[in-house]
C-alpha cells in the first residue's frame, strides 16, 4: 500500500508497504529514521516512543496503515535546529543519563511528554510517567536527575 | 606503574573529571547507530531456524519449498558451512548449524536471506525438519553424579570439577562451636540487554567478509569465525557497530558466522536483526546454581571453616562454564578469613539453555550462597548481621580460598562501618499509596506491611584470572590538526555503553596535557583489546592507551631535548604546551610537531596469575579483588507477598575515581541488576523449554521498581592498576541481591532461600 505521512514537519509518501509492517518499521526501515529503537517490538519497553499527532505512543504498537494521514515526531525531530539540542537532551547528556543509550531515544521522547504538560514534577510522578520505559544500564538515578533537571531548564528557557 | 601519571599537572576533562560523553549527543539525537540500525544498499534480510526441541536427533532437512518462496535468495544448512562446523569461546563444540542432534531448544538449525524480513520468516515455516525427540537431561545434579544419565558430549557431563581444600576441615569441623547449613538456589537470569543481537555481513571484492556487529570482544570472534568460513582472518573485517549493552550476553557468538555465510553464498550484503523473543534463545544466561553451604563458628562468631557444594548449569554447550567455575570454587566463601574451607564446585551440561557470561558471573551465584549463610550464622549467635561479617572481614595481608594473599587495600571492616552509619530512610508516607508495596493498584493502605533491613557483601575477581594473559593494545597518535594538538586513540575495545570512549579520552588529556581527543572507530585493524567483561576495560584498555601515551611523550621529549638542549628528565606537558621545569615554555605542541605526527602502539598486560590446582584450588589466580557491601531496605506486605524495596545504601572501594558520572552509574546499574534477580528476573525453564521469552512474562526493574540510592565511594589506590583503579561494573551486582533477600527475610521471619523471590514464595510459606 502507498502511505502519507507527516514526519517531523514534513510530509513523506511511502510505497510498496505490507498490511502488517508497523510504523515503527516503516520509519526505521524505509525512511531512514531509525532514532527510534526496536528493543522489544512488543509494547513493553517505551524505546520507540514517538509522538502520533501529539500523543506519545509506542510506534511498534501502531500499524502503518493507522498513522495515513497523521502527524509523527520522532527523537530525530526534538531539537530545535541542525546542532542544537532540546533542552531534554541536554539534560540526558549533563546527568549521565546515557550509558548504552538504547532506552535513550524513547525516554526522551517520553520525558518531553512529561515535562511539557507537568513542568514541576515530583519525582513519584516522574516514576509513574516513566515506567514503560525500560532501561537496563542505569539503574534509573540519573533518569530520575535528567528529567529533573529538563523540568528546571525547561521552566528556566520559558519554553 | 612504571611512569609516574601527569596527574598532577591536571587537564581540563582529564582523568577524575566527569566530561560528556564523546557518543553521548548521538545517543539522545538518535543519530548514534546501533547494530540494528545498520542499513546498506541491495541487501537482504538474514533469519535463523531454531529447534523446538531442547533434545532430538534430526533425520532429515528438506529446504525445498522454503528456497522455492519468491523472494527468498539462500536456504543453508550445515552442510553449507564453508569451513570448521562447530566453534566456541572456550572449548569447540557448538555447532554452527546443528547437524545430527539438537541439544537445547533455540538451537540454530537452518539460515534463509530474503528480500524482506516477513517474506524471510514464511520462508522459515517451510523448511521441514524431520526430528527423533529425545528426553531431555534438564536436572544438573542428575547431570553431575547419576551415571544413567545420558552424556550429552563425548567427554561425559561435567564441564569442569573444581575443588577447593585449604586447611584442615576435620580440624575445623572440630574446634566449631555452632554450625549453620543451608541449601540455596539462584534461577536463570537474562542479561536483557536492551539493543538486540544484530549486524550486518558485507562481502568483499577479495572473496573476504567485512563483518558490523555489537559484540563485546571483537577478536575473539574473529577467531571463531574465520575458521567456520574456511577464510585467513585478515579476509575478516570487523568493526564494533553500536552496541546497546551487553553484561557478558555479546560474549559468545551469536549472528555472526551466520550473516556471513549468507553474505557470501548470495553475494550481496546481509542484515539480521533478533527480536526479543529470539533474544532469549539467541544468547548464553546466567548460570542457575544449587548450593549447598556449612559453616562453623566458634560462639564469639569467629569463623572456623566453611564447606560447599556448588552446582551450576552450563546447560547444551560450554562457552564460558569453565570460569564460572573458577570464580565460584576461589570466591565461594567471600570475603572472610576461614582457616579451613573445603568448596566442591561443579559447571555441568545439560539440556537446558546454555548459560555462560553474565556481569559477575559465578561470583553472584557464590555470594548469595555464603552471605545467606552469614545472616543464618548471626541469627544462630543473636548478633548483628553487621557484627558476624566485621568479625572474619578480610583486610590487606588476608588469605583468600585459593591460598592467594590480598596484597592491595581490602578496607572490608570500614566499609561495613561506614554502611551501619549511613542514615535509614524515613518510614514511609502510608498517606500516599504509591509509597506501598502494590502502589498505584491500592492493594493497601498500610495493614500487613513490614519493613525489613537485610545487608550483602561481596568480592569480585576483576580481569581474567588462571594464566590468562588478556591484555590490551592501543594506538595514540598525536598530530597538529589545525593550529591544535589532536590526538587520536584506536583500540579494538567494545564500547558497550559503559563509557570507555569517555575514559580513553580522559586519559590522553592527563597524561598528554592536550585538550582534543578523538576516539577511533573500534575495529581488528589493531590488536586485540581483550573482551569488555570481568570490570577490566578501564584497567586493561585503560592501561593500553595510558602506555602509549606515556611512549608519545617520551619521543616528544627526547627530540624536544634535542632541540632545545634540555634534559629530557625536566620536561612536561601542559596546556597544549611543552614545559621545562627551570626555562618555562618552550613550544607549543602544534607548532613543534608541524606536519610530523608522532605516534605509538602498546600492549598494556597485567600481573601474570596461576591456574587453580585440579585437586586443591590452590594458586594466586587473581588478578585484582574489588569488594561492594550493600544495605538494603525493603517493605514487604506480608498478606500479599507484594514488596517495596525502599532504598539501597552501597559502599565500595574504587581505588580511584577516573570519572565520577559514569561510576555511578555502573554502581546504580549493577544494583539494579541485582534487584532484579532478587525479586524479578528469571528464565523459567520447564522440561528444558522457556515459558517467557518476552519483556511482558520476563521482568526486568522499571523505574517504580528502582528505589533512590545511596552511593559512599572509597578511594584506596591498588599499586599495581593504571591511576591505582580498580575495576567497578561488576561488585555491586553480587552484593545487591543477598543484601535484598536478607531484608525480605527480616520483614517476613521466613528462611527464603531461593532467588528471585516472587510473592508465591511469600503468601505460601507465611503460616
Ligand atoms: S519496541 Fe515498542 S515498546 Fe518496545
Ligand atoms: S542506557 Fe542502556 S538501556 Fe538505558
Amino acid at each position: 500500500m502507498r502511505l502519507t505521512i507527516q514526519i517531523n514537519g514534513e510530509q513523506h509518501q511511502v510505497d510498496d508497504v505490507w498490511a502488517g509492517e508497523s510504523l515503527l518499521y516503516v520509519l526505521r526501515e524505509r525512511l531512514g529514521l531509525p532514532g527510534s529503537k526496536n528493543a522489544c517490538e512488543q509494547g513493553e519497553c517505551g524505546s520507540c516512543t514517538v509522538y502520533l499527532d501529539g500523543t506519545a505512543v509506542c510506534a511498534c504498537l501502531v500499524a502503518a496503515g493507522q498513522a495515513q494521514d497523521r502527524e509523527v515526531v520522532t527523537v530525530e525531530g526534538l531539537a530545535p535546529g541542525a546542532g542544537e539540542l532540546h533542552p531534554v537532551q541536554e539534560a540526558f547528556l549533563a546527568a549521565g543519563a546515557v550509558q548504552c543509550g538504547f532506552c535513550t531515544p524513547g525516554l526522551v521522547v517520553a520525558a518531553h511528554n512529561l515535562v511539557r504538560r507537568n513542568p514541576e514534577p515530583s519525582d513519584a510522578q516522574i516514576r509513574e510517567e516513566l515506567a514503560g520505559n525500560l532501561c537496563r544500564c542505569t539503574g534509573y538515578e540519573k533518569i530520575m536527575d535528567a528529567v529533573r533537571m529538563a523540568a528546571a531548564n525547561t521552566q528556566e528557557a520559558g519554553a | 606503574m612504571s611512569a609516574p601519571a601527569n596527574i598532577d599537572a591536571p587537564t581540563r576533562d582529564g582523568v577524575g573529571d566527569s566530561p560528556q560523553r564523546p557518543d553521548g549527543i548521538g545517543k539522545v539525537t538518535g543519530e548514534f547507530a546501533y547494530a540494528s540500525d545498520l542499513w546498506h544498499d541491495d541487501m537482504l534480510w538474514g533469519a535463523t531456524l531454531r529447534s523446538p526441541h531442547p533434545y532430538a536427533r534430526i533425520r532429515s532437512i528438506d529446504i525445498s519449498a522454503a528456497l522455492a518462496h519468491p523472494g527468498v535468495y539462500a536456504v543453508l544448512t550445515h552442510e553449507d558451512v564453508p569451513g570448521a562446523k562447530y566453534y566456541g569461546l572456550d572449548h569447540v563444540d557448538q555447532p554452527v548449524l546443528a547437524i545430527d542432534t539438537v541439544r537445547y531448544q533455540g538451537e540454530p538449525v537452518a539460515l534463509v536471506a530474503a528480500e524482506h524480513p516477513e517474506i524471510a520468516r514464511r520462508a522459515l515455516a517451510k523448511i521441514e525438519v524431520s526430528y527423533d525427540v529425545l528426553e531431555p537431561l534438564t536436572d544438573p545434579r542428575k547431570a553431575a553424579f547419576d551415571a544413567t544419565a545420558p552424556a550429552l558430549h563425548e567427554h561425559g557431563n561435567i564441564v569442569r570439577h573444581q575443588p577447593v581444600r585449604f586447611g584442615k576441615i576435620s580440624e575445623g569441623q572440630r574446634a566449631a562451636e555452632v554450625v549453620v547449613r543451608g541449601e540455596y538456589q539462584v534461577g536463570m537470569q537474562d542479561q536483557a540487554f536492551l539493543g538486540p543481537e544484530a549486524g550486518l555481513a558485507v562481502p568483499t571484492e577479495d572473496g573476504g567478509i567485512e563483518l558490523y556487529v555489537a559484540t563485546q570482544w571483537m577478536h575473539v570472534d574473529l577467531r571463531q569465525i574465520a575458521p567456520c568460513l574456511a577464510l585467513p582472518e585478515d579476509k575478516v573485517r570487523m568493526t564494533l557497530s553500536g552496541v546497546g549493552g551487553a553484561f557478558g550476553a555479546r560474549e559468545d557468538l551469536s549472528m555472526q558466522v551466520h550473516a556471513a555465510m549468507l553474505a557470501l553464498h548470495t553475494g550481496k550484503p546481509i542484515k539480521i536483526v533478533y527480536n526479543r523473543e529470539e533474544s532469549f534463545f539467541g544468547h548464553v544466561h546466567r548460570h542457575p546454581a544449587l548450593m549447598r553451604y556449612e559453616h562453623g563458628a566458634w560462639r564469639d562468631g569467629t569463623l572456623v571453616y566453611a564447606k560447599a557444594e556448588i552446582i551450576l548449569d552450563g546447560g547444551a554447550y560450554t562457552s564460558s562454564t569453565m570460569n564460572v567455575v573458577a570464580n565460584a570454587a576461589s570466591l565461594g566463601v567471600g570475603p572472610y578469613s576461614v582457616p579451613h574451607i573445603e568448596i566442591d564446585t561443579y559447571g555441568v551440561y545439560t539440556n537446558n539453555p546454555p548459560c555462560g557470561a553474565m556481569r559477575g558471573f559465578g561470583a553472584v551465584q557464590a555470594c548469595y550462597g555464603y552471605e545467606s549463610q552469614m545472616d543464618r550464622l548471626a541469627a544462630e549467635l543473636d548478633m548483628h548481621p553487621l557484627e558476624v561479617r566485621r568479625i572474619n572481614a578480610i583486610s590487606q595481608g588476608s588469605v583468600l580460598a585459593n591460598g592467594q594473599v590480598v596484597d592491595t587495600p581490602a578496607p572490608l571492616a570500614e566499609m561495613l562501618d561506614r554502611l551501619a552509619a549511613t542514615p535509614q530512610p524515613e518510614p514511609a508516607d502510608q498517606t500516599d499509596i504509591r509509597n506501598l508495596p502494590g502502589g498505584a493498584a491500592n492493594t493497601t493502605h498500610g495493614e500487613g506491611v513490614r519493613r525489613g533491613i537485610g545487608y550483602g557483601v561481596g568480592l569480585k575477581n576483576i580481569c581474567f584470572s588462571e594464566g590468562a594473559d588478556d591484555y590490551s593494545t592501543a594506538r595514540v597518535r598525536l598530530a597538529a590538526v589545525g593550529g591544535e594538538p589532536t590526538a587520536l586513540v584506536h583500540t579494538a575495545a567494545a564500547e558497550v555503553g559503559q563509557g570507555l570512549v569517555t575514559l580513553q579520552g580522559q586519559i590522553v588529556r592527563t597524561e598528554l596535557g592536550i585538550e582534543r581527543v578523538v576516539i577511533a572507530p573500534a575495529d581488528t585493524q589493531i590488536g586485540d583489546a581483550g573482551s569488555t567483561s570481568a570490570s577490566r576495560q578501564s584497567y586493561m584498555t585503560g592501561g593500553a592507551v595510558k602506555v602509549a601515551c606515556e611512549a608519545v611523550r617520551e619521543m616528544i621529549f627526547e627530540r624536544a631535548a634535542d632541540q632545545f638542549g634540555v634534559p629530557a628528565d625536566e620536561l612536561s606537558l601542559a596546556g597544549g604546551k611543552i614545559v621545562a621545569q627551570c626555562a618555562g615554555v618552550l613550544a607549543a605542541l602544534a607548532d613543534f610537531l608541524g606536519t610530523e605526527p608522532i605516534e605509538a602502539v602498546r600492549e598494556f598486560h597485567h600481573r601474570p596469575t596461576q591456574r587453580m590446582d585440579p585437586v586443591t584450588g590452590q594458586g594466586d589466580s587473581h588478578t585484582q579483588l574489588a569488594l561492594c557491601v550493600h544495605r538494603a531496605v525493603v517493605d514487604v506486605d506480608v498478606e500479599l507477598g507484594l514488596l517495596k524495596v525502599v532504598e539501597l545504601a552501597a559502599v565500595q572501594d574504587v581505588g580511584k575515581v577516573l570519572h565520577r558520572n559514569s561510576l555511578e552509574g555502573q554502581i546504580h546499574g549493577g544494583t539494579a541488576q541485582g534487584l532484579g534477580l532478587a525479586v524479578l528476573e528469571e528464565i523459567q525453564v520447564v522440561d528444558g523449554l522457556i515459558r517467557n521469552p518476552s519483556f511482558t512474562d520476563y521482568l526486568i526493574p522499571t523505574i517504580l521498581d528502582m528505589p533512590p540510592m545511596r552511593l559512599d565511594i572509597l578511594e584506596n589506590p591498588d599499586p599495581h592498576a593504571p591511576y591505582g583503579l580498580r575495576g567497578a561494573g561488576e561488585p555491586p551486582t553480587l552484593s545487591s541481591t543477598p543484601a535484598i533477600a536478607a531484608a525480605i527475610r527480616d520483614a517476613t521471619g521466613l528462611p527464603l532461600t531461593r532467588v528471585p523471590i516472587g510473592p508465591e514464595d511469600i503468601i505460601h510459606s507465611v503460616k
